[in-house]
C-alpha cells in the first residue's frame, strides 16, 4: 500500500488464491498490519488507536443508550433519568459515553498538537491532514449535538447560544437559523434532526478515519525526526522501520491500557466532574442559567468567539469597511470559524523545509507558547466576559491568528535549523544499540 | 423561589463586555461524607436518617419525582425491609389515570409508584438537587476543590441548610425588607443594593432565598436515639438526597475499582510485552 518498499501478500493455499482473485481483501488487511513503520516513533504516535478505539467505544455505548432513549422533549430528560436508574449497567453505558467525548477530545487535541510540532501536516501528508480537520469539525458537530440529546438546562440553552451564532450571518443568517433548527426557536423540531445526526455522523466520522489512515499508509508515517523512511531499496526501508504488527500494535495496546485505567477511574469515581450540574435540570426555555458555559473541549474556540468585541479597534475597522455589514458579533463567529480555517491550511502557511520541531530551535519556542496559548484560551474560555478575562482573552485569541498567519511563515525564512540526522536508522542508533552489538555512538545531529 | 438570572441567551453570551456579571460569594463547608472517594459508599443508617428527615420535613413542600418506592429497599440504598417499604408507599397518595373507568382517581402508592410531584410551583423537585448544584468549579474555575476535597452538591445541599442567618446590615436598614430570607450559600437569589460597594460587589455572602429555614435541629427523633443536632441533620438529608440523585453510585465505584485494578494489570503485562519484543532492536545507550 505504501510507497516504501516491503514484502506483499502472497496467497499460499488454494482457498487463499480462489479468494485473493476474486476479493484481495486478506492481502489489504494483511498490508495494513504488517506496513512498514519508523521505528523511532516516540509515545506521541499513540494518540490514532486512542482515537479509533474511542469512536468505536461511543459508536458502541451509543447504539446501546438509543434503544433506550426518547427524542422528545418531553420525555428525553426522563428516558436518561430511565437509563441512569432503571437499565441494567445504564448508569455505567451513559457516563462512559458522556465520558467517552472528553477522552475524544483529550486524544484529538494531543494528536493535532503532535502533528503541529513534528510538522507531520507538511508535504506529502497534506491531505491527511485536511481529512483530519474535517475529522475534527464532524467530532465537534457530533459532541453539541450529542449534548443536546439529554435536553437539560444546557442542553437547551447551549443549543439556543450556538445556533444564534448562524443568526449572526448578515442578510441570511435568521432564515439559516430557522433552518438548523427546523422552527424559529429551539424545540421539539432540533431535537428530533439533532438526534438524527448525532446517530449519523460517527459514521461519517468512521468512513474518514478509514481514509485518514488509507492517506498516511500512502505517504508512510511522519516521525519524530520528520526525515523520510528511505525507499531506495527494501534492505534500506528495513533499516529505518519495522512492521506494524506486532512492535506497534503491543506498544499502542500499552498505551491504551494505561490511558483507560485513568479514564475508567474518572468514569468510576468523578463521572460528573467534566460535566455541568445545570445539565441535571430540566429544560426550561423561561429559565436561562446565569452562566451559559460550553464542555471544556470547546472552550479554546469559545473563547476565540467571545474575545474580538465592539470594542477592538479591528473589529471597529472592519466594520467600517464593510458598512457595518460585519459587526462585533459576526467578527466573533468569522474568528472562531477562522482559528480552525487557519490551522487547517498550516501546511501552506508553514514555509520552513524541516519537517520536525526537533530541529527548529527558535520554533520550539513558538510552538511552547502556541500550546500555552491553547489552554490559556479554554480557561479563558470558561470565564465570565468581563476584566480582566476579556483581555487576556483578546491577547490569546490574537497569538492563534499571529502564530499561523505571521509566525509559521516567516520563521521558515528566518530561522536557521539544527542539521537533522541522515536517516532514521541513524537517529534510532543515537539512542539504542542492537543488542550485543559494539556501540559505536554517532550522532550525526551534532 | 429560585430566582433565575433572566438574561437571554444572547446577553449570556456576552459579546459585549459591557455585561458585568456581579459574582455572589457563597460558604459552602466542607463535609465528610462517607460516600466520597474511590472506596467510598452509603452509610444505611444515615441514608435511613435522611429518608426520615425528608419524609417529615421536605417532603412536606418538595416532590421527589423520579425516585421509586421499589428503589428505597436497594441494598446499596436505605436498604428498607420490603414488607416496610410497602407500608411506607401507602402513605402516599398518586394519581391512576385507570382508575374510575379512565377517568382517573387517586389511590395509595405501590412499590412500583415515584414519589409524588410538589403542589408549590416554585418548590424544585429534589430527586436530581444533588447532581443539579454541584458546581462550584473553583477556585479560578479549576475545579480543585471539588476534585481535592470532593466538594460537591451534597455539600452545597448541607450548607444551604445550615446557611441561613440574620440578615446584614446592609439590609436590615433598608425602608422596603428584601423578600426570602438571608442564606449565605445561596448564589442565585435576590440581592439588595444596600449590600453592593461603589464598584457593585457584594459586601456580603450569600443572597435571599424563598425557602424559609427548614431544619433547626431536634425537628426529628430517631429510634435509635441518633444525634439530630443541626449538624447532624443537614449532612443526614444531604447524604439521603446524593442517593436519590446517584442510587448506583455505589455499584459505579465498585466497578470503576474492578476496571482501574484490570487495566493497571493489563498495562502491566502488555509493558512486559513490550519490552521483550523491542529488546532485539533497542539497547539504550547510557550517555
Amino acid at each position: 500500500m505504501s510507497g516504501i518498499p516491503h514484502d506483499h501478500y502472497e496467497p499460499n493455499s488454494g482457498g487463499e488464491k480462489w479468494l485473493y482473485k476474486r476479493l484481495p481483501i486478506v492481502g489489504l488487511v494483511h498490508d495494513a498490519l504488517f506496513i512498514p513503520t519508523p521505528k523511532n516513533l516516540n509515545w506521541m504516535w499513540i494518540w490514532g488507536i486512542v482515537l479509533t478505539f474511542t469512536l468505536v467505544l461511543q459508536i458502541a455505548t451509543g447504539i446501546v443508550l438509543v434503544m433506550h432513549y426518547t427524542p422528545h422533549v418531553d420525555m428525553a430528560f426522563s428516558s436518561v433519568e430511565h437509563i441512569m436508574r432503571d437499565v441494567n449497567g445504564g448508569h455505567m453505558i451513559r457516563y462512559f459515553h458522556s465520558n467517552g467525548a472528553s477522552l475524544f477530545f483529550v486524544a484529538v487535541y494531543l494528536h493535532i498538537f503532535r502533528s503541529l510540532y513534528y510538522g507531520s501536516y507538511k508535504a506529502p501528508r497534506e491531505v491527511t491532514w485536511i481529512i483530519g480537520m474535517l475529522m475534527y469539525l464532524l467530532m465537534m458537530g457530533t459532541a453539541f449535538m450529542g449534548y443536546v440529546l439529554p435536553w437539560g438546562q444546557m442542553s437547551f440553552h447551549g443549543t439556543a447560544v450556538i445556533t444564534g451564532l448562524f443568526g449572526a450571518i448578515p442578510f441570511i443568517g435568521e432564515s439559516i437559523q430557522t433552518w438548523l433548527l427546523g422552527a424559529s426557536a429551539v424545540g421539539q423540531p432540533a431535537l428530533n434532526r439533532f438526534f438524527s445526526l448525532h446517530y449519523l455522523m460517527p459514521f461519517i466520522l468512521l468512513g474518514l478515519t478509514m481514509v485518514h489512515i488509507w492517506a498516511f499508509h500512502t505517504t508512510g508515517n511522519n516521525n519524530p525526526t520528520g526525515v523520510e523512511v528511505r525507499r531506495t531499496s527494501k534492505e534500506d526501508a528495513e533499516k529505518d522501520t519495522l512492521p506494524f504488527w506486532p512492535y506497534f500494535v503491543i506498544k499502542d495496546l500499552f498505551a491504551l491500557a494505561v490511558i483507560l485505567a485513568v479514564f475508567m477511574a474518572i468514569v468510576g469515581f468523578m463521572p460528573n466532574y467534566l460535566g455541568h450540574p445545570d445539565n441535571y435540570v430540566p429544560a426550561n426555555p423561561l429559565a436561562t442559567p446565569s452562566h451559559i458555559v460550553p464542555e471544556w473541549y470547546f472552550l479554546p474556540f469559545y473563547a476565540i468567539l467571545r474575545a474580538f468585541t465592539g470594542d477592538v479597534w479591528v473589529v471597529q475597522l472592519v466594520n467600517w469597511i464593510s458598512f457595518g455589514i460585519i459587526d462585533a458579533k459576526f467578527f466573533g463567529v468569522l474568528a472562531m470559524f477562522g482559528a480552525i480555517a487557519v490551522m487547517a491550511l498550516a501546511p501552506w502557511l508553514d514555509t520552513s523545509s524541516v519537517r520536525s520541531g526537533r530541529f527548529r530551535p527558535t520554533f520550539k519556542w513558538w510552538f511552547s507558547l502556541l500550546a500555552v496559548d491553547f489552554v490559556v484560551l479554554m480557561w479563558a474560555g470558561a470565564q465570565p466576559a468581563e476584566f480582566p478575562y476579556d483581555w487576556i482573552s483578546l491577547i490569546a485569541a490574537t497569538y492563534w491568528f499571529a502564530y499561523f498567519l505571521i509566525i509559521l511563515p516567516l520563521l521558515g525564512v528566518m530561522e536557521k535549523p539544527l542539521a537533522q540526522p541522515a536517516t532514521i536508522e541513524d537517529d534510532f542508533k543515537s539512542h539504542y544499540a542492537p543488542t550485543g552489538g559494539t556501540t559505536t555512538v554517532v550522532n550525526p545531529a551534532e | 423561589m429560585f430566582r433565575t438570572f433572566t438574561l437571554t441567551a444572547l446577553t449570556a453570551l456576552a459579546l459585549s463586555t459591557g455585561v458585568a456579571t456581579a459574582e455572589t460569594e457563597v460558604e459552602i463547608h466542607d463535609f465528610d461524607f462517607p460516600f466520597e472517594g474511590p472506596f467510598g459508599s452509603y452509610d444505611t443508617m444515615q441514608l435511613q436518617r435522611g429518608l426520615k428527615i425528608y419524609t417529615e420535613v421536605c417532603a412536606a413542600c418538595h416532590g421527589m419525582t423520579r425516585v421509586a418506592f421499589r428503589t428505597l429497599s436497594d441494598e446499596t440504598g436505605p436498604a428498607i425491609p420490603e414488607d416496610q417499604m410497602r407500608a411506607y408507599a401507602a402513605n402516599f397518595e398518586v394519581f391512576d389515570q385507570s382508575l374510575a373507568d379512565g377517568a382517573g382517581d387517586y389511590r395509595a402508592a405501590t412499590p412500583a409508584d415515584y414519589y409524588p410531584a410538589s403542589s408549590l410551583a416554585n418548590a424544585p423537585d429534589l430527586s436530581l438537587m444533588a447532581k443539579a448544584r454541584a458546581g462550584f468549579h473553583g477556585p479560578y474555575g479549576t475545579g480543585i476543590s471539588q476534585f481535592v476535597n470532593g466538594m460537591g452538591g451534597p455539600e452545597y445541599i448541607a450548607s444551604l441548610l445550615e446557611g441561613y442567618r440574620d440578615e446584614p446590615e446592609c439590609a436590615a436598614a433598608m425602608e422596603t425588607p428584601m423578600e426570602g430570607y438571608y442564606n449565605i450559600a445561596f448564589a442565585n437569589g435576590g440581592f439588595p443594593d444596600a449590600c453592593k460597594d461603589e464598584h457593585g460587589h457584594h459586601t456580603v455572602p450569600g443572597s435571599w432565598i424563598a425557602m424559609p429555614q427548614p431544619l433547626y435541629g431536634e425537628d426529628v427523633t430517631f429510634d435509635d436515639e441518633s444525634a439530630n443536632s443541626l449538624e447532624d441533620e443537614v449532612q443526614d438529608v444531604a447524604a439521603f438526597l446524593m442517593w436519590t440523585a446517584e442510587p448506583k453510585l455505589v455499584a459505579r465505584k465498585q466497578a470503576g475499582l474492578t476496571g482501574v485494578i484490570f487495566l493497571s494489570v493489563l498495562s502491566v503485562l502488555l509493558y512486559l510485552t513490550n519490552k521483550r519484543i523491542w529488546a532485539p532492536h533497542k539497547n539504550k545507550i547510557k550517555h
